[in-house]
């Protein structure tokens, strides 16, 4: 059966929205659910029971029903419900099961309108801004009803590429598109399918890369629990444009949710014939089957990836041959990431040259990126590409909170770089970023303020390396355990000059010797902070001052003479028993003993803990 | 008695085996099904995988090894999978993680004496928007502050306290 008839939509919901008068959207996206979308749920649910909304009634037209919807992008807010009556909407932010009732008896009952609870004018600075293509869909669809699905032209997209069109067409299309990929390298999604369709053998297979682990980045993550079926109708239109009858989500088993609506929606698609034999009579079948990740970051490599899949451990191997020509179990082999498939279905609708116009002409279309770290409205947003840093962060992230000043953004997790305030301006697309020493990635975009140090920064993101490191080739496994334990002396205050030297002799290193993208990008984040932020480190090695406050062998925690009231909160708090002093007496912190957790700088409502 | 799967998950796993081309590639669906059924995989758990599907042993102990998904000790009941990664780094998980030790006795590799909490540092789960955060039982816990961890581990005794699984 066709998708989108009404036969089928109307067995893939409980109520139809034309149906009802009032449709209150909650968010369960990541965010939503930890913030307790399902208690709200639950309450709405109990309300409109206990006023019986559920049909309406001549003297009280006002039938209600629930979405669940995926991420509605900012996190931070959650939960978010909407209530939407014909095109008015009003959005709530930070709902409680508490505040249901009301929102039902005064805004659904009364018309009124909670106008306390709505949210405020950073909600639509966070919106106004964006361009959503793919997250439009998680906002309003029901990720575990494909009915939604298809009434916003799901399956649409795959039912045009398996019927009007022969494989080669599907792949100009995407080519002329210049869809590039958005795991991170930015390479021509349509070239790398010519290279699979073309390459000899029958059995040929795809894959889609969910084993998302750069640091700071959730884009995958929310695609695949906001909008999975997104994601599966662009793996059956890549399937039938490489020829591939079998296809693979490799996703990581720490994300528990997105591989459960994974399961959900495979099981949707294969009851309505969109995965399986003869897809809408086309001919072409295509089956997928998920492959849980078991916690490697190394595997985001497609070669590693491929050998996890293949057999036991996920090690890299080298390239070439690309595993266009020989991949998995030695068959030619298609990898494209979460967001790249997403892409496709619209592509195919709308057509290339609309896709064009969105973006700059050498990388067109939106990104998502998950806007997080020192930033006022974190969460997931998207944007063509080209717009800057600048914008991203002050407009759509309100800037940075607590009055602090924005330092450097970090992008492309591990292998990216830091990009300080002066390049705020930078337009981001894959070349620009690769030209200041980062990289796009996949989509991760960390905000530092003046309380992030960028030497533990880079320390940190080498001692991700290191722990992630496979192993095998000599330049990444102990290339980054020497630079981490360089960095760790410079944050101890053990820095010297030369450990500039050997930091920057041993990343060129790394860059040419390593195997894989993994170790020849690893020192990224330290070369980049170098190339900007290369006072800090002389701070550290010379003046043996940590700037930012941040390194612990480097500063000490003192309490202000004149703001301590003698409350003895932070006496209480210190785990270490390092503070004395009496009850509305002056307190002190003894140094031997201190740790510097920074436990009673947290507990301190008198701002008189300060760090030196 | 040494480690074996229900009977049901290896005949799942037996069947799990015949999708691919290669025995070996049912080596890591094999150790997710110890997770599933155990939570933590040893030794005696690789010979029974390797058993099912019939390749040698060291191959499981290899992927055992080179992952950090699997536990090889036992883990508490509430096991804290704590983000340590570079947004919660950013907003406190460290400190977090050390007043888990502190005021709670829950660390890094070690079950508390009620056999209820462990602790496994764990990458970037992709909820850095709300961090810090851990994963407990499929569930994530967001934006936490000292206070919400002391509220969800009174919570967790309470509800263990009272015989729920």
């Amino acid at each position: 059966m066709a998708p989108g008839t009404a036969a089928q939509r109307e067995s893939g919901r409980t109520f139809r929205p034309e149906n009802v008068d009032v449709v209150i959207r909650v968010c369960v996206g990541p965010g939503g659910i930890a913030a307790g979308a399902m208690d709200v749920i639950a309450a709405f649910e109990a309300e409109i029971e206990r006023h019986g909304l559920h049909t309406a009634v001549e003297e009280r037209p006002c039938s209600c029903g629930i979405l669940k919807v995926g991420c509605k992008g900012l996190c931070a807010r959650d939960v978010l419900v909407d209530i939407m009556q014909g095109d008015h909407i009003v959005t709530y932010q930070y709902v409680k099961p508490a505040m249901v009732p009301t929102i039902i008896e005064q805004h659904i009952l009364g018309g009124e309108p909670v106008e306390k609870w709505r949210t405020d004018d950073d909600y639509d600075h966070f919106h106004r801004r964006q361009e959503k293509i793919l997250l439009k869909q998680c906002g309003v669809v029901d990720p575990e009803n494909i009915g939604t699905y298809f009434e916003v032209g799901g399956y649409k997209g795959a039912r045009e590429a398996l019927l009007q069109h022969t494989p080669e067409e599907v792949i100009d299309i995407v080519t002329r598109s210049q869809l590039r990929g958005r795991g991170g390298a930015g390479f021509p999604a349509g070239v790398k399918w010519a290279a699979t369709r073309r390459a000899r053998g029958n059995l040929k297979y795809l894959i889609c890369n969910a084993d998302e682990g750069d640091p700071g980045a959730f884009m995958d993550r929310a695609l695949l629990e906001g909008s999975p079926h997104s994601v599966i109708e662009g793996m059956v239109i890549a399937g039938y444009a490489i020829g591939a009858v079998q296809g693979y989500i490799y996703v990581r088993a720490e994300y528990p949710l997105a591989v459960k609506r994974l399961r959900h929606a495979f099981a949707e698609a294969y009851e309505h014939g969109l995965l399986g034999k003869n897809i809408f009579g086309s001919g072409a079948d295509f089956d997928l089957e998920i492959r849980l990740g078991a916690g490697a970051f190394v595997c985001g490599e497609a070669t590693a990836l491929i050998s996890s899949c293949e057999d036991r451990i996920g090690t890299p191997r080298v390239k070439p041959p690309r595993t266009a020509a020989s991949g998995l179990w030695g068959r030619p082999t298609n990898i494209n990431n979460v967001e790249t498939f997403a892409n496709v279905p619209i592509i195919i609708r709308r057509g290339a040259e609309w896709y064009r116009s969105i973006g700059t002409e050498a990388s067109p279309g939106t990104k998502l990126f998950s806007l997080v770290g020192k930033v006022k409205n974190t969460g997931l947003i998207e944007v063509p590409m080209g717009m800057t840093l600048r914008e991203i962060v002050e407009e759509i992230g309100g800037g940075v909170p607590d009055g602090k000043t924005l330092k450097a953004v970090q992008t492309g997790g591990p292998s990216g770089g830091c990009i300080p305030l002066e390049l705020m301006d930078t337009p981001v697309d894959f070349e620009h970023l690769q030209a200041l020493g980062s990289i796009m990635g996949s989509g991760g975009m960390v905000v530092m303020d003046e309380d992030s140090c960028m030497v533990d920064v880079a320390r940190y993101f080498l001692e991700f390396c290191r722990d992630e490191s496979c192993g095998q080739c000599t330049p990444c496994r102990d290339g980054t355990r020497v630079m981490v334990r360089l960095l760790e002396d410079i944050c101890a205050g053990r820095g010297t000059p030369e450990h500039l030297e050997r930091l920057e002799a041993l990343g060129k290193a790394m860059e040419a010797g390593s195997l894989c993208g993994l170790g020849e990008s690893a020192p990224n984040p330290v070369l980049s902070t170098l190339r900007y932020f290369r006072d800090e480190y002389e701070a550290h090695i010379y003046e043996k001052r940590c700037p930012a406050k941040v390194c612990k062998e480097l500063i000490t925690f003192c309490i202000d003479e004149e703001k301590c009231t003698g409350c003895v909160v932070c006496k209480r708090a210190c785990p270490h028993e390092a503070i004395s002093g009496e009850k509305k007496q002056l307190h002190v912190i003894d140094q031997d003993a201190c740790v510097r957790c920074g436990i009673c700088l947290d507990v301190c409502r008198f701002d008189a803990v300060y760090k030196e | 008695m040494a480690y074996e799967l229900p009977k049901e998950m290896q005949e799942k796993l037996k069947e799990v085996v015949g999708h691919y081309p290669d025995p070996m590639s049912a080596i890591l669906p094999g150790l997710h099904m110890v997770m599933e059924h155990r939570g933590w995989v040893d030794g005696e758990a690789c010979d029974h995988v390797a058993e099912v599907i019939n390749v040698p042993p060291i191959h499981v102990y290899e992927a055992m090894t080179f992952y950090t998904y699997f536990p090889r000790k036992p883990v508490g009941k509430y096991n804290l999978q704590f983000c340590h990664n570079i947004a919660c780094h950013l907003r406190g998980a460290q400190d977090l993680i050390a007043y888990l030790d502190e005021k709670h006795g829950i660390r890094e590799g070690e079950v508390t004496v009620d056999g209820l909490f462990s602790l496994t540092k764990v990458e970037c789960l992709g909820a850095c928007g709300n961090a810090p955060m851990m994963l407990v039982r499929d569930k994530y816990h967001e934006d936490l502050t000292v206070e919400k961890l002391d509220e969800l581990i009174e919570n967790w005794k309470k509800e263990a306290g009272n015989g729920h699984k």
